[in-house]
């Protein structure tokens, strides 16, 4: 079972870009994209977890005990806040097409293009 | 690995599946909360709070907030 | 390209990619082995060195402090293009906010709503503040605590009180806060530029290990975040709520 975070890491990558092929609708979109990029959350913290150690949080904890990987989770919180900025762009740049082309469906724009 | 570990572990690939299989932009936003969540919880048993923390402001509450706006936006309002 | 052939080129590729994921993690440690050297160095030195407790505190805006910078710059250049894409285009016009207030909303707020929301105000912020706080000390900081403090703000307008809202955090003010508090990161890297002869060094003193006051740089570049944070939130909701309930086409209306 120790390689399970890895097969959930890559089905969340899998299943988001799934969803991006085949949506119907921009907003629905950006949802799978933030799917898509969660997976590199649980893949980077599933590779700094160390069996029984704790959170590097050295408040209660002796000097010298087992801690988890501090430089993925650091690299993890900083990649969630680019994400949901993103996010956001993306959910910014749906509503101008929206306003432009009446529609939020990708096929439909490049039906309006001919 | 611990048998909590793998529950949540399959519970958030569940989840994003129905993230991504619910048309719909918004059930999908509430769907998207709850996966934000989930994941927020899973970010604590892997001993890492500060992610769990910032993954449960972010993820389940300040991206659901904008797609719902920008739902709130696309979606025709009374004229 | 028609629904069959998209979905064609997805699955071909999809085996491609799953092809590498297998190549690329059977190269990776088994699960829950062994933590990174770098991991391990930092874990070891950081309360010792920087008097900070939260490792992943001190790794994010210390030992990585430059990252974050970056980091946080793409955070600060996404807002801008967001202001960019929604201010409103020539051919709209925005509403006056007295507008909507009174007849656009579809629904009026329930006093219920109202009276928590407005409760609960107070108890966010304060929680905010003590995230941002302790950020070098327990787990949060100014990403975390900056989106509290933002969701703070938020209950103003939740608890339908829009104008206030404008008028608690008006954007020119938001704006200013963001841009200020983005360079304050800046700042503090080339005052350590200055004083210790390399960018982001720290040059204040550690303090007690345990205190709210220690760890050097980081409680000042964990403000400077939290602040950046909230303004971007506050100034994305807000725009994005103007597009919703203010802006329309000036022909239909």
């Amino acid at each position: 079972m120790t390689v399970l975070p890895y097969v959930v890491a890559a089905w969340l990558f899998l299943i988001g870009l799934y969803g991006i092929v085949t949506s119907r609708n921009l907003i629905h979109l950006v949802t799978c994209l933030a799917v898509t990029q969660s997976s590199t959350y649980l893949l980077l913290l599933a590779i700094g977890y160390q069996e029984d150690a704790t959170a590097p949080i050295f408040g209660d904890i002796p000097m010298d005990a087992e801690v988890v990987d501090p430089v993925v989770q650091a690299m993890t919180l900083t990649d969630g806040v680019v994400s949901v900025t993103v996010s956001a762009l993306l959910l910014a740049l749906a509503v101008q097409t929206h306003k432009r082309a009446g529609t939020l469906d990708p096929n439909a724009l490049r039906a309006l293009r001919g | 690995m611990g048998l909590l570990q793998i529950i949540i572990l399959v519970l958030v690939a569940l989840s994003a599946t129905s993230v991504v299989l619910t048309r719909d932009p918004l059930p999908q936003s509430m769907a998207a909360s709850f996966y934000g969540l989930l994941l927020g919880i899973l970010f604590f048993i892997f001993q890492a709070p500060d992610v769990a923390l910032s993954q449960i402001v972010v993820g389940a509450v300040a991206l659901p907030l904008m797609i719902l706006l920008a739902l709130a936006k696309t979606r025709g309002r009374a004229e | 390209m028609s629904r069959r052939g998209r979905l064609f080129v997805f699955v071909a590729g999809a085996l491609g990619i799953s092809a590498l994921f297998v190549w690329g993690f059977s190269g990776l440690p088994d699960f829950g082995v062994q933590p990174s050297v770098y991991g391990e160095q930092l874990s070891e030195r950081a309360v010792d060195e920087r008097h900070a407790t939260n490792v992943v505190a001190a790794t994010t805006f210390d030992y990585r402090g430059l990252d974050t910078m970056i980091e946080e710059f793409i955070l600060f250049s996404a807002v801008i293009g967001i202001l960019l894409l929604l201010r409103a285009q020539r051919d709209e016009e925005e509403d006056a906010p007295h507008d909507m207030a009174e007849s656009r909303r579809p629904l009026p707020t329930s006093d219920a709503v109202r009276v928590f929301g407005l409760g609960l105000i107070g108890p966010t912020i304060l929680f905010g503040t003590y995230v941002v706080a302790h950020g070098h000390l327990t787990p949060g900081g100014g990403f975390q605590g900056g989106v509290v403090l933002a969701s703070g703000l938020l209950l103003v307008y939740l608890a339908g009180e829009f104008l206030s809202f404008e008028r608690l955090a008006p954007e020119k003010l938001m704006e200013a806060t963001e841009a200020v508090a983005a360079w304050t990161y800046v700042a503090v890297g080339l005052a350590g530029l200055v004083a210790g002869g390399l960018f982001l060094t720290n040059f204040l003193p550690l303090g007690r290990i345990g205190d709210v006051f220690s760890a050097g740089m980081i409680p000042l570049i964990n403000v400077a975040v939290a602040l950046e944070v909230a303004a971007a939130f506050v100034l994305l909701s807000d725009e994005f709520l103007e597009q919703a309930v203010l802006v329309r086409k000036r022909d239909r209306s």
